[in-house]
């Protein structure tokens, strides 16, 4: 039997829905938000999601900070973000009603798990009241539930231990949900099947209780009615897939050592919420991707370093922590001038900060943290699936200017998966690595390892072992064309002033800005990373009330855009919305002595739409 | 394979036209002999060799080496020659390090290179001194040393090279004196020869800031004394009269005299080299100056798996079985088309 039988009752259609999953963390909240937004993309909804969990893999049950959530928005048009506030908030314990409670819509569906409202959850919590019957919830629709016991019925007869059972319940609640909003339960089925393939007692058992949860939504009296969201209509035709941020930097930087030929190495230390990158990779050795799980953050690099000497394309992958540990080794690829990605998914700080939070902090941190004048191009993923074509960009110009190339993710990125067009891999650029590997190609002359091509300024990528091509190159500062050490003031100078030319002189290979709006205004809102698709939503709707308000989005944060000044001058307010304190909005002013007003909001959480609405309304002229 | 013409190298071939910058009278300048005719003896072109080095007086020799080179970062050798080898096994890989280096600074890259096994040759200067900031201690400093940051002495307990690298489970150790070229010569040899990280430990005299360091070893009129030269499956003699040897009692090493009390040679400890237990590597690695030789030559050379090769192995494996298909892998599991 399949979960998607037709229902006797009444359906309401919505245009979109934001449904908010909160458990313990060991109550399989991140699974079973990822199985609901597969199944949307699947319906054709457009979908964002936002998963929101501890630091702690099992902190202690019932406690507040080991709560767990994941947010969903799915629609049926074209979304950007995984919204502000839930329509529906389903909590499986007191914890996570008072942690997520805040997150509910006045209104809102809240549904709960009864059986966990104890004295001892209660206390944990902080509630002296039961806050299911105190009447403390009156602002919502409160649906009770007694998960527990549910699932305990469904499971007479099967034979499994107290705790076997307690595990099977969030596939009730999952049933349940996807009873309520339509949704094809064979994806889950599948799942199922596949997790518990060498366990019949098991699958029978969590299939049993997911079906059980969708009867019960049909059976009983509780629900009236059902919601339906539409497949999404103002998407662009093409074939489609769920994404999130991490594994899509993997793949685009997988797609670019495939058109570049080369083979690619990557190696990283383990750190949150980097680690996925290194699962991916270490799962396509097939594609010849060699990973490197170092000792520390500095071996990483430093082995990466070593391997794009050896003329493979180089990526480590790290968040702050670890960027403040390599710095060193960047500087190294400064001055080695060699082709190098380095990934960092930046996360809350300062230190350890916020290891499993969003922060946009690390911008001056990868422009300015390092020792001696060391340039080095920048760019930023604004979304999961912009993170592909983000990390190939990186790699090709990397591989073209002979650079260190850091990429720019957060944490949102990096977890929230969305519906990505999934590119035409012949369609991609074809990276030229262009490897010195002949000395006949020299024409008899010497060889000159820092001889610069007079359009990149990149020097030649030497193919190791091959015969009269030996070289040697370091840290020490050396003669330009010939690579030998030189302590000459001048030749320093100049040295300082090629490396920065030649990461100015990638400033060519930016597109014209994209700008949504009128193209000259009252506020032009300017976005980098994780706030584009909330500042592109509040700007959308703001437009819609007649506001003359525009959006643009920079990929490019070293070297900026060309034509950005030019942009910048058109309005007669410029907006930065960023999670940090002020930084793309420092280097902005800088460079062109302009006065830009900043929006701010450091709490570890994405910015939401209608506090950016709010900003966008404070700054507007009179 | 142009074996025949490989085979003509000379020491020259693999000598830069980089002056070497080092004191006159250091160390480093037999050891670089040394290598040069190490690596003209086995053979391999110089395309197809890199010498990595870190920071410090040792870490210029790539400048001085007409291979592939790059001289990196303050102790990350090791790192980099490791990314270097999985990136290019066909390339042999030497690494020029110094104590503070390798020991000091790069301390977690030595020990984690030395336990995967990365075929890597890994030549240790110890001159027991930092050399290139002028003469404060190191980690391998006896203790007590009196130096420009230890007006007093140091309080630092040092490093035993040999003790860390047996306990990082080293598959190859060799140990020479810098002025001692056949010895060094032979342990170089067998280190290029060795699959997986050759660890040789040199010892070097920095006659600036640390000068006869190692005297009680290396002097004509003690070296017969005061070293070991260990010898495969041989017995364990020394001295200017070939009539002391090392008896092992239980786990305890022990001088003897050979013909004393009754000692004849066949009462020694014979050295093997191959002893996949690394106990007796472990003994060897603690007898120290004065209460015993300190061993020379090949003290450890055994076969174990190498990283490098593992890494390529698992590549290969995996493209035997599977197809690599870009388009597939974008696609993923589950797609959906909008129309
Ligand atoms: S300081 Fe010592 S180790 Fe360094 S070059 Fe001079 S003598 Fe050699």
């Amino acid at each position: 039997m399949t979960a998607s039988a037709t229902s006797a009752k009444p359906r309401e259609v919505r245009e979109s829905v934001i449904i908010r999953f909160a458990g313990d963390s060991g109550d399989g909240i991140q699974l079973t938000g990822n199985q609901f937004s597969a199944a949307s993309a699947l319906a054709g909804n457009d979908t964002a999601t936002f998963p929101d969990y501890p630091a702690e893999i099992r902190a202690p049950t019932g406690t507040l900070f080991g709560v767990s959530g994941f947010q969903l928005h799915f629609a049926s048009r074209d979304i950007l973000t995984p919204g502000d506030r839930a329509d529906v908030l389903v909590v499986m314990s007191p914890a996570a009603l008072a942690v997520n409670r805040k997150w509910l819509k006045p209104n809102g569906i809240l549904i709960a798990n009864a059986d966990s409202f104890q004295a001892k959850n209660l206390k944990m919590a902080g509630y002296t009241e039961n806050p299911l019957e105190d009447g403390s919830l009156a602002d919502f629709q409160l649906f009770q539930l007694d998960l527990s016991r549910l699932t305990n019925d469904a499971l007479q007869g099967y034979g499994l231990s107290a705790k076997e059972v307690e595990r099977c319940k969030n596939y009730f609640a999952l049933g349940l949900v996807f009873w309520l909003f339509e949704r094809d339960g064979g994806l889950v089925e599948d799942e199922i099947r596949r997790k518990f393939a060498t366990k019949q007692l098991l699958l029978d058992a969590n299939l049993k209780v997911f079906h059980a949860g969708w009867d019960y939504g049909e059976n009983t009296e509780l629900f009236a009615l059902r919601y339906s969201v539409p497949s999404a209509k103002d998407i662009a035709p093409g074939t489609y897939r769920s994404i999130a941020g991490n594994e899509a930097v993997a793949l685009g930087l997988v797609a670019a050592s495939h058109r570049a030929g080369l083979d690619l190495f990557y190696g990283s230390y383990p750190i949150t919420p980097a680690t996925d990158i290194l699962h991916t990779f270490a799962g396509l050795k097939e594609f010849g991707v060699r990973t490197f799980q170092a000792e520390d953050e500095i071996a990483a690099i430093c082995a990466t370093i070593g391997a794009a000497y050896g003329n493979q394309l180089a990526v480590t992958g790290t968040s702050g922590p670890g960027i403040a540990l390599k710095s060193e080794a960047m500087g190294l690829a400064v001055m080695t001038e060699l082709p190098l990605v380095i990934v960092n998914v930046q996360r809350g700080g300062p230190s350890t900060g916020l290891p499993t939070k969003t922060e946009q902090a690390d911008l001056l941190q990868v422009l300015y943290g390092r020792n001696g004048e060391s340039p080095m191009p920048v760019l930023a993923a604004r979304s999961a699936g912009d993170a592909f074509e983000s990390a190939f960009e990186a790699a090709r110009i990397a591989v073209k200017y002979r650079v260190p190339v850091v990429l720019l993710t957060d944490g949102a990125i990096a977890n929230g998966a969305e519906p990505w067009k999934i590119p035409d891999v012949d369609s991609l650029p074809i990276i030229e690595p262009n490897l010195l590997d002949d000395a006949a190609k020299l024409n008899g002359e010497p060889l000159l390892p820092y001889l610069r091509d007079p359009e990149t300024l990149a020097r030649p990528w030497i193919k190791l072992g091959t015969p009269g091509l030996e070289h040697r190159i370091g840290g020490l500062e050396k003669w330009d064309k010939t690579g030998h050490i030189a302590y000459d003031p001048q030749n320093h100078h100049n040295m300082v002033k090629v490396r920065q030319a030649k990461v100015d002189g990638i400033a060519a290979e930016i597109p014209p800005s994209h700008v949504e709006g009128p193209e000259t205004g009252d506020v032009l809102v300017v976005t980098w990373g994780s706030p584009y698709g909330a500042a592109l939503t509040a700007v959308r709707e703001l437009q819609a009330q007649g506001l003359s308000v525009a959006h643009t989005n920079l990929r490019w944060l070293n070297p900026l855009p060309p034509d950005l000044h030019r942009i910048l001058q058109k309005y007669r307010v410029v907006l930065v919305p960023e999670i940090n304190n002020g930084q793309l909005v420092k280097v902005l002013r800088a460079a062109y002595a302009l006065d830009i007003q900043q929006y701010n909001r450091i709490s570890g959480l994405p910015l939401s739409v209608a506090e950016l609405r709010d900003a966008i309304v404070n700054v507007l002229p009179h | 394979m142009t074996l025949a013409t490989e085979n003509l190298l000379k020491p020259k071939d693999f000598a830069t036209d980089q002056d070497p910058r080092w004191c006159p009278g250091c160390g480093d300048y037999a050891i670089l002999n040394s290598v040069q005719r190490a690596l003209a003896k086995q053979g391999i072109a110089p395309h197809k060799i890199a010498t990595i080095a870190g920071i410090g007086c040792s870490s210029r020799f790539p400048y001085y080496m007409a291979t592939y080179g790059f001289h990196t970062i303050h102790g990350r050798a090791p790192a980099v020659a490791t990314g270097l080898k999985v990136a290019r096994p066909d390339l042999q890989v030497w690494v020029a390090t110094g104590d503070g280096d390798a020991l000091s600074i790069g301390g977690n890259h030595f020990i984690h290179a030395v336990r995967r096994n990365v075929d890597v040759k890994v030549l240790l200067f110890n001159n027991r001194i930092y050399g290139l900031t002028k003469g404060q201690y190191s980690p391998t400093s006896e203790l007590g040393k009196k130096t420009k940051s230890s007006p007093q002495g140091t309080v630092d307990n040092p490093f035993l090279p040999m003790s860390l690298a047996i306990g990082a489970e080293a598959s190859f150790m060799g140990r020479s004196i810098d002025v001692d070229g056949k010895t060094l010569g032979d342990v170089l040899g067998a280190a290029a020869a060795h699959k997986g990280t050759a660890f040789v430990e040199i010892m070097q005299n920095c006659n600036i800031f640390n000068d006869g360091a190692w005297d009680h070893l290396s002097s004509k009129e003690f070296r017969a004394d005061m070293t070991i030269l260990l010898e495969h499956d041989k017995p364990m003699i020394f001295g200017a009269n070939r009539d002391k040897g090392i008896r092992l009692n239980g786990l305890r090493p022990e001088v003897v005299t050979i013909g004393e009390n009754g000692v004849t040679e066949s009462d020694l400890w014979v050295h093997d080299a191959h002893d996949e237990d690394p106990t007796r590597a472990f003994l060897l690695s603690r007898m120290e100056y004065p209460a015993f030789p300190v061993p020379v030559g090949v003290i450890r050379a055994v076969q174990r798996p190498v990283y490098d090769a593992l890494v390529n192995a698992q590549i290969v494996e995996q493209q035997a079985v599977k197809k690599a298909n870009l388009q597939s892998l974008l696609n993923g599991r589950s797609t959906w088309t909008v129309a």
